[in-house]
């Protein structure tokens, strides 16, 4: 408080930040890059340790053995699959019963917004089955869940096998602290989300369901399998859940320990762990595997059923069994003995998880890096915005009243004052234009397929995505349509105002959207600030302009498909990144209006409308 | 002068009435920022049924005596748990207008809007009086003539407050979320109509209302005495007879209207449950309510004030200490300010209702917003604030990340309540810059 109240020290510190703006604004950007590419490396990646004392010193013995039963179960499975072409209700409420658990079914529709062409579905109807594993030790109160999402094909019916094969085995036993509930859900996360709304008794997504006849108590952790093969070569776990959410970190140090129990060749993001940490060889592995982390968080989508159970506050990761070409591989009975003894451990759970971290970056299975070591990454970037604002505000305010440097003769700052007033009435027709094509990016093209389709020659689901892309185009005629509504007496000042109230929203925006998902607020404070900050009226401005355009929310998206391929090594060509770039638009539409993502209103509402301020300072007159 | 205001009113009440049909105001009422356990509307409701079911609204801590699972049992049962804070005459007066609810918040606000738009007027005329004679008689030093304010600038300075007022988001969150802070602020806004206008007696008695609704107002006594006392051309001296016995009359106004009010209450209840009740609950940490204080740990209640983060597990032998520290903030400025700005009453007003939101329990957006309307009235002054781009943005800065942070902590469950307290922290670091550089 002090620095701020004394007028010379205040004068001095002013005089730095304006002297030095562009140099600070350099290295703040570079120091925020560069500590996010040295979060891989080892003083800032840390092991991975258990927190949860319940689930620590306790070792099991696993004893499932049933892996011939398992797959006798996705044998029989498949089979009736394949003969009723949809999920075989009867026969696994029949087998449920027989291994002794207590069967219910749920049936749900919904009709989605326009049709998914990558899941080819539209109108959607479908039966979730589940059984509950009644506690003996316990009331009821609280739960685990095993659950396997089938998709419309056949596969994944090993996980069903599996499933029921654990079942059989976990009944026998007598330590059940909590219910487990076995879940099959069909059209993969569509059911399971069915199943979560009607489990908590909540709708969001306007799905239509009907009511579940039995519960267990309060779901503690939830474990998704998807396996579509006998054998496995590994097991790739992924975290990341709706919006960037994670389960705790315990959950995934669970998973580890058994693997490492079991001999199981485990992977994240499908890359296998680095051994040696020492070299450099071992952290650019972390470096490629944090990267592709941060991407898939970035996203908001839900990478498997787990994430919409992050949302109720369910600790939940899925695990994916691969069969790749690896010499050595597993049968069902090492999975199920990984799964079985992350069950019991679970049931040893006196609390919900929390003891660990909840906020982290994986460049590896057993590496993490916490909240407090990649937080100054983020707060680096926004630096940048923070003091090139300063900076505006400093000659907005200079050149108006400066009563310490006694820079005006009464005159003219009278005037001046009036002028800013005009400045900021000027402000509000570009901001209120700005938000109005944001408003119109997020209603329209979901509210105008029909029209589309009707006097376009393309289906539903490309009129959403041509619709987007139009509107989003047409909002980069903005700055002529308001410079006809917008006079000002001064003009330097016009834009500078302007500019800073955008430094400030997009400083704002990006702050909030990096505290709940840093994935997502970090990729677009990297590459919307430079631009942003650069931006003005004067200079090189097709420079300025390309790369404003070439940072625009939408670009963004499209080089982080690129990137994204590159690093999971299946580079893309330029028409099959445009193809994919079309379909990624569709699904953020579809996984805002059927699971509740928040990307796409997020892109459309908040930092869309921003970006366009930013394109409008450029071409102020 | 008659047609900007009505537009404005007009764009406030279209505001209010869209943001009520829409799908936000649920969302918005259940808000810790904007609704406290004072101000809650659902607290109201509460005491209203209550009190049709032949209950007193204040007895609900005897007779439930498993009052300690707290707000969650109240939450979930919807039974009154605890004592209801709100006062008789809010209940009572609901009783009759439970139908027109969202009407009677939005009539209140717009009639805070018109009693500081025509105060703030009047005012203006006053101060703009005092400055023509001082500079007929040449009193004022030459490089003051910047800070002279011109009719023109005077003119719309009372349209600015309306505008301030009516159309600050924090205003708009606390109507639609049907929080009775705005009934307070309605009170103290007349109650400063009517001692600008000069109204002795309407001044006490509207004064007594305020103190009534929240006890806090009590302190605004001395800037409304130094306020009438200048008008009527008394000077403030110890040994002047006037001026003992025009300050005995206000006290005894505002003494009379007040023992009126609270036994008129007595009356409608026929006891005295509603006193420890209302005014208790004001002390969190008293230890007379043991479970009042769980609540602050509790989502649902905490308060945005410093004091609820000293938490009583803690600090259980100081928690008459921590009432002391805390409470007495809100009294303990008044004497010093009295002497220092014995010359500007409304000033001196200004300051005392900003410190009053930020140091009482429970404050909520609503009271932020009644003081932050009173800018425009010093607008003349803005060129001597400092840091006033930092502020704006700490304030901007907190208004958004509140709900992020509470989502984090009550919903995704990753966050905890450290991090929705240390932004609640950041607020009133903010808050109070504001005023002690003004």
């Amino acid at each position: 408080m002090g620095l701020l109240s004394d007028p010379v020290r205040r004068r001095a510190l002013a005089r730095l930040v304006l002297r030095l703006n562009a140099p600070l604004c350099l290295l703040s950007y570079v120091a925020g890059i560069a500590w996010f590419l040295a979060l891989a490396f080892p003083p800032l990646t840390q092991r991975t340790y258990m927190s949860e004392n319940a689930m620590g010193s306790t070792m099991v013995e696993e004893q499932f053995v049933g892996g011939e039963r398992a797959r006798v179960f996705a044998r029989d499975f498949a089979a009736y699959r394949r003969k009723s072409g949809a999920l075989p209700v009867a026969w696994l409420e029949r087998t449920m019963r027989s291994v002794g658990l207590e069967v219910y079914t749920q049936s749900f529709s919904r009709k989605l917004p326009f049709p998914d062409e990558t899941h080819e579905r539209y109108m959607v109807s479908g039966t979730n089955v589940y059984g509950i594993l009644r506690a003996l030790r316990a009331a009821s109160t609280e739960s685990l869940v095993l659950t396997v999402p089938c998709g419309p094909d056949s596969t994944n019916s090993q996980a069903v096998g599996l499933l029921l094969a654990l079942a059989a085995h976990f009944r026998g036993q007598i330590y059940w602290a909590k219910d487990i509930i076995f879940l099959v859900t069909e059209h993969d996360l569509l059911g399971t989300e069915a199943w979560l709304e009607a489990y908590h008794d909540v709708n969001v997504t306007g799905m239509q369901s009907s009511f579940l006849q039995g519960r267990a108590g309060a779901i503690q952790a939830a474990v998704a399998l998807e396996l579509s093969s006998d054998v496995v070569t590994s097991l790739d776990v992924i975290v990341e859940g709706l919006n960037g959410q994670l389960p705790n970190l315990d959950l995934l140090n669970l998973f580890q320990t058994f693997c490492q129990k079991g001999g199981l060749l485990c992977t994240l993001q499908g890359k296998l762990q680095p051994q040696d940490w020492t070299s450099l060889d071992g952290p650019l592995q972390g470096l490629q595997t944090l990267l592709l982390m941060v991407l898939r968080q970035a996203s908001g989508r839900s990478h498997g059923p787990h994430g919409l159970f992050l949302r109720y506050g369910v600790e939940a990761l899925t695990l994916r069994g691969i069969n790749s070409f690896r010499q050595y591989k597993y049968d069902l009975v090492a999975v199920g003995k990984a799964l079985e003894g992350m069950f019991r451990k679970l049931n040893h759970l006196l609390e919900r998880l929390h003891q660990s971290f909840f906020f982290y970056l994986l460049p590896a299975l057993s590496r993490f890096v916490s909240i407090g070591l990649y937080m100054p990454a983020a707060g680096f970037l926004l630096l940048v915005l923070g003091l090139k604002a300063l900076e505006l505000w400093m000659q907005l305010h200079e050149a108006g009243v400066g009563p310490e440097e006694g820079g005006g003769s009464p005159g003219p700052s009278s005037s001046l004052l009036s002028a800013q007033g005009v400045g900021l009435a000027s402000l509000v027709a570009p901001l209120l234009i700005s938000q109005a094509v944001g408003l119109a990016l997020y209603i329209l093209p979901v509210l105008g397929q029909h029209v589309a389709t009707q006097h376009f020659p393309v289906s539903e689901s490309e009129a959403v995505v041509l619709t987007l892309l139009a509107i989003y185009a047409a909002g980069l005629a903005l700055p002529h349509n308001t410079h006809r509504v917008v006079t000002t007496q001064a003009p330097d000042r016009g834009w500078m105002a302007l500019k800073l109230v955008a430094l400030i929203y997009l400083a704002l925006q990006l702050g909030c959207i990096t505290l709940t998902n840093f994935s997502l607020g970090f990729l677009l404070a990297a590459t919307m600030v430079p631009a942003a900050v650069l931006t003005k009226p004067h200079g090189p401005r097709p420079l300025y302009a390309a790369l404003l355009v070439l940072t625009s929310p939408a670009a963004v998206l499209l080089g982080s498909l690129f990137l994204w391929r590159e690093l999971q090594e299946m580079p893309l060509s330029l028409a099959e990144g445009w193809q994919l770039f079309l379909s990624a638009l569709a699904q953020g539409v579809l996984e805002h209006h059927t699971y509740g993502a928040l990307l796409f209103p997020l892109l459309a509402l908040g930092l869309y409308p921003c970006w366009l301020l930013f394109w409008n300072v450029l071409f102020w007159k | 002068m008659a047609a900007p205001l009505a537009l404005v009113l007009l764009v406030a009440v279209t505001v209010r009435a869209a943001l009520f049909r829409s799908s936000l105001a649920e969302f918005i009422s259940e808000r810790v920022e904007v609704v406290s356990p004072l101000s809650s509307w659902k607290r109201v409701v509460e005491g209203l049924s209550l009190l049709d079911l032949g209950v007193s609204p204040y007895s609900g801590a005897i007779f439930h005596e498993v009052s300690n699972l707290g707000p969650c049992a109240y939450a979930a049962g919807g039974k009154t748990t605890e004592l209801n804070p709100q006062t008789p005459l809010i209940i009572y007066l609901f009783h009759f207008l439970i139908d027109y609810a969202e009407l009677v918040f939005m009539i209140t606000d717009v009639l805070t809007a018109v009693a500081l738009y025509f105060a703030i007027q009047d005012f203006n005329k006053v101060v703009f009086k005092k400055q023509k004679l001082l500079l007929e008689l040449d009193q004022y030093a030459p490089d003051v003539s910047e800070l002279i304010q011109t009719p023109k600038e005077m003119h719309y300075i009372p349209l600015k407050v309306a505008l301030f007022y009516l159309l600050n988001p924090y205003t708009v969150l606390s109507c639609v979320a049907k929080s009775t802070c705005a009934i307070n602020n309605t009170l103290i806004a007349f109650f400063i109509l009517a001692t600008i206008k000069g109204s002795a007696f309407l001044s006490a008695i509207f004064l007594a209302l305020a103190t009534y609704q929240s006890l806090y107002p009590i302190t605004l006594f001395v800037p409304g005495l130094l306020y009438l006392l200048q008008r009527q051309y008394i000077p403030v001296k110890m040994k002047s007879r006037a001026f003992w016995i025009f300050s005995w009359e206000y006290a005894m106004m505002y003494m009379g209207s007040l023992v009126v009010i609270i036994c008129l209450s007595f009356f409608l209840l026929s006891s005295w449950d509603f006193i420890p009740a209302v005014y208790g609950f004001m002390y969190p940490e008293s230890p007379s309510h043991p479970d009042l204080c769980r609540e602050e740990v509790i989502p649902g209640c905490p308060a945005m004030t410093p004091s609820s983060r000293e938490n009583k597990e803690m600090f259980e032998h100081f928690s008459l200490f921590f009432v002391c520290v805390f409470q007495i903030n809100v009294f303990f400025y008044t004497i010093p300010l009295a002497i220092k700005l014995k010359e500007h009453p409304i000033f001196f007003m200004f300051i005392q209702i900003a410190i009053i939101s930020i140091f009482k329990s429970y404050p909520t957006v609503g009271d932020v917003a009644l003081y932050m309307a009173f800018f425009p009235v010093w607008n003349h002054l803005y060129r001597f604030l400092r840091n006033i781009f930092v502020l704006a943005c700490i304030i901007i800065v907190c208004s958004l990340l509140f709900p992020v942070l509470w989502h984090l902590w009550i919903y995704a469950g990753s966050a905890n309540s450290n991090f929705f307290y240390a932004i609640t922290l950041t607020f009133n670091v903010g808050q109070p810059r504001q005023p002690l550089n003004s």
